[in-house]
């Protein structure tokens, strides 16, 4: 018996093994690069548990059988990178119409189109939130180091079944490929949430109705008896198509407010000594390595700089980062990509603070000595 | 339609359907029902997947679980519900479009693997939904509203697509013959694998009007003088099949079902965990 359970592995690795602990016995894929591993691993991994793992003919079928796959009661997953990501789009507004639970996992590399395959990007943050069209609700999540690809991928699945929605894990290449230690968590210590599903002789069941006290509808798996109708079409609380305007505003707002009023409960992020700084440094995924290095070059150097790290990139973190902008006189946001999630930080902080920001989309990671110089730029 | 066989399959308050005046959708909807009461399924255990378009309405209508996909998607849904659950009977009802356009690369796929999903094409020969664009299916030389000077695509012999593929049971019929739909419908439900059945409709509101083919029985009478049955074909040259339409049993062939073999992987390789 081994008395503790660490190993040596990659992000994608950590992904599948996350997965597998959260429950998913259903996996839909399309081979792409950096993303293939997770597709790799799942399939020899699934069926030695009884899983089930399908290549499918393109990305957009890969998340069609994904949805079909959780609507029979799978914990289901898929996983590309950012040309299939945009395939897929059409069929996330499909989940996230008719509130299928499901992961969605991009691991980003340089775009746009087939853009720089084997190199690290952050550019589809945007993407992230509004690829589909619509106003919709999606949750994202982004780790910035192999362990934390476990855990996030744990709760990845943990919140599409909480409010039935697809859930991106928002990876990039350099946490995808990069081999670190980690620590498997015991069973027994990884909390697990499941959908809520109807009583098995509930004869008023409606597919749609949200019961007093739930956050979402529950949701019986196809073939259980509860014979029932599922459609992207706007749907009332029986499932059937509406063209009602107040159905469909009531609907539209039910999907959107179940995630904007439970930021609380979805916010994942960390913050590194933020206490009396001047300068803060907002980055995440595999950049917010570089940052966290910088923030302790420049507090060698005297300077008073630290680094919130949101995980949960959507919804936003807006409280935290409102918190911290008054608290501080600037900002400076690093990512791959040319202002994306600056964009947010601006939104929220630019009447408080000056913000700043720190892009690079050439295929290389942003340095800790360009965030420390940046740092002594502004 | 027998009211018995209506309250025992359709979701009565959903009716009436949205499909025009004199359309075959109907005609073809009901011979699919037929088709699971004569094998007595467990409604609790048959799935209708449709995709988008006047014929994939129909599961909306049916007390079944029921899945209205995205355009051309049907069968790549279909494939993850069968795979996750393959106690499901799982049957796909879509259109010209949706099945041979945007969905033609699920279509083929879905073949080749031979997984066990039976579907049914509503063949209108155009896009309904839209107003009356045309499709692969429409014939060569007809009109749409986007083909205003006659279409000058090839129209796909869809069963010969699907046979090509790798489907294991294929057949055809029309909306005229309806009784043998319901047989077509039947075995492909009993085969093993993918079956593919192409059920021509009438489209008198688009199709019809625009390519001047009379009204809706006018359309339903061509179906009946231009249909010749597969036996019958066999003894015919080649010029005289030229515009028939050749209905029956077209294709059967046996091969290992898709579900089957991933049931024989986890059984092998779940032991040696």
């Amino acid at each position: 018996m081994k008395k503790n359970n660490i190993k040596l592995m990659q992000g994608n690795e950590a992904c599948v093994e996350g997965a597998l602990a959260a429950g998913m016995n259903f996996f839909a894929g399309y081979p792409i690069t950096p993303s293939t591993e997770i597709a790799e691993i799942s399939s020899q991994r699934l069926p030695r548990f009884g899983g089930k793992f399908i290549q499918m003919e393109d990305e957009i079928a890969s998340m069609a059988a994904t949805i079909g796959g959780a609507l029979t009661g799978a914990k289901a997953m898929t996983a590309t990178s950012g040309p299939g990501f945009s395939l897929k789009q059409e069929n996330i507004g499909y989940a996230s119409m008719a509130e299928i639970p499901c992961v969605i996992v991009n691991v980003q590399r340089g775009g746009p189109s087939t853009g720089l395959p084997t190199s690290p990007a952050q550019g589809d943050v945007m993407q992230a939130k509004w690829g589909t069209h619509g106003d919709h609700p999606i949750i994202a999540l982004t780790p910035s180091s192999v362990k934390e690809t476990f855990d996030t991928t744990v709760k990845a699945f943990n919140l599409a079944e909480k409010y039935r929605v697809p859930v991106v894990l928002l990876m990039d290449e350099v946490i995808a490929h990069m081999r670190e230690k980690i620590e498997i968590p015991k069973k027994e210590d990884i909390e697990i949430i499941d959908r809520i599903k109807p009583d098995k002789d509930d004869a008023t069941y409606q597919a749609y109705e949200v019961k007093q006290g739930d956050i979402v509808p529950p949701m019986a798996s196809f073939g259980e008896g509860f014979r029932y109708h599922v459609t992207g079409l706007v749907h009332d609380e029986t499932g059937f198509p509406s063209n009602d305007t107040e159905i469909a505003d009531k609907l539209i707002h039910r999907l959107v407010d179940k995630i904007n009023n439970n930021v609380d409960d979805i916010s994942l992020y960390e913050e590194y000594k933020t206490n009396d700084i001047d300068t803060l440094i907002i980055s995440y995924g595999s950049t917010a390595r570089s940052a966290k290095t910088a923030v302790d070059m420049a507090n060698n150097e005297g300077l008073n700089v630290g680094l919130f790290r949101p995980i949960t990139i959507w919804p936003t973190l807006e409280k935290q980062i409102i918190d911290l902008a008054k608290k501080v006189d600037k900002i400076i946001v690093a990512e791959m990509n040319l202002g994306q999630y600056a964009l947010e930080v601006e939104r929220l902080a630019s009447k408080y603070t000056q913000v700043h920001h720190l892009g690079k989309i050439d295929g290389d990671l942003i340095t800790p000595n360009e965030i420390l110089s940046k740092i002594k730029e502004v | 339609m027998s009211n018995k066989l209506a309250k025992k399959y359709f979701r009565m308050d959903k009716l009436p359907h949205i499909w025009c005046p004199g359309c075959g959708h109907g005609i073809l909807m009901r011979s699919v029902i037929q088709a699971i009461d004569n094998l007595g399924l467990n409604k609790d255990k048959v799935c209708v997947v449709s995709g988008i378009g006047c014929s994939s309405r129909a599961p909306g209508y049916l007390d079944f679980n029921t899945l209205h996909t995205t355009h051309g998607r049907a069968l790549a849904f279909a494939t993850g519900i069968k795979m996750a659950n393959p106690d499901l009977h799982v049957i796909v009802v879509t259109g010209d479009g949706d099945s041979a356009a945007i969905g033609g690369n699920h279509l083929i796929h879905a073949a080749r693997r031979n997984i066990d999903i039976t579907t049914v094409v509503f063949n209108n020969n155009i896009y309904g939904m839209t107003g009356g664009q045309y499709s692969p299916t429409t014939p060569t030389g007809d009109k749409g509203t986007t083909a205003p000077y006659g279409n000058i695509d090839k129209n796909f012999d869809l069963c010969k697509l699907a046979k090509g593929a790798g489907s294991t049971y294929t057949g055809r019929a029309t909306a005229y013959h309806a009784n043998l739909i319901t047989k077509l419908v039947q075995k492909g439900i009993e085969n093993k694998g993918f079956s593919f059945i192409e059920a021509l409709s009438v489209c008198p509101t688009y199709y019809g009007r625009k390519n001047k083919k009379g009204d809706a029985s006018d359309m339903m009478k061509h179906l009946k003088d231009a249909s010749i049955n597969v036996k019958a074909a066999k003894n015919k040259a080649n010029e005289e099949l030229e515009d028939k339409i050749i209905i029956g049993e077209l294709y059967k062939s046996q091969e290992p079902e898709y579900t089957e073999q991933y049931k024989r992987i986890i059984n092998r390789f779940k032991k040696e965990r």
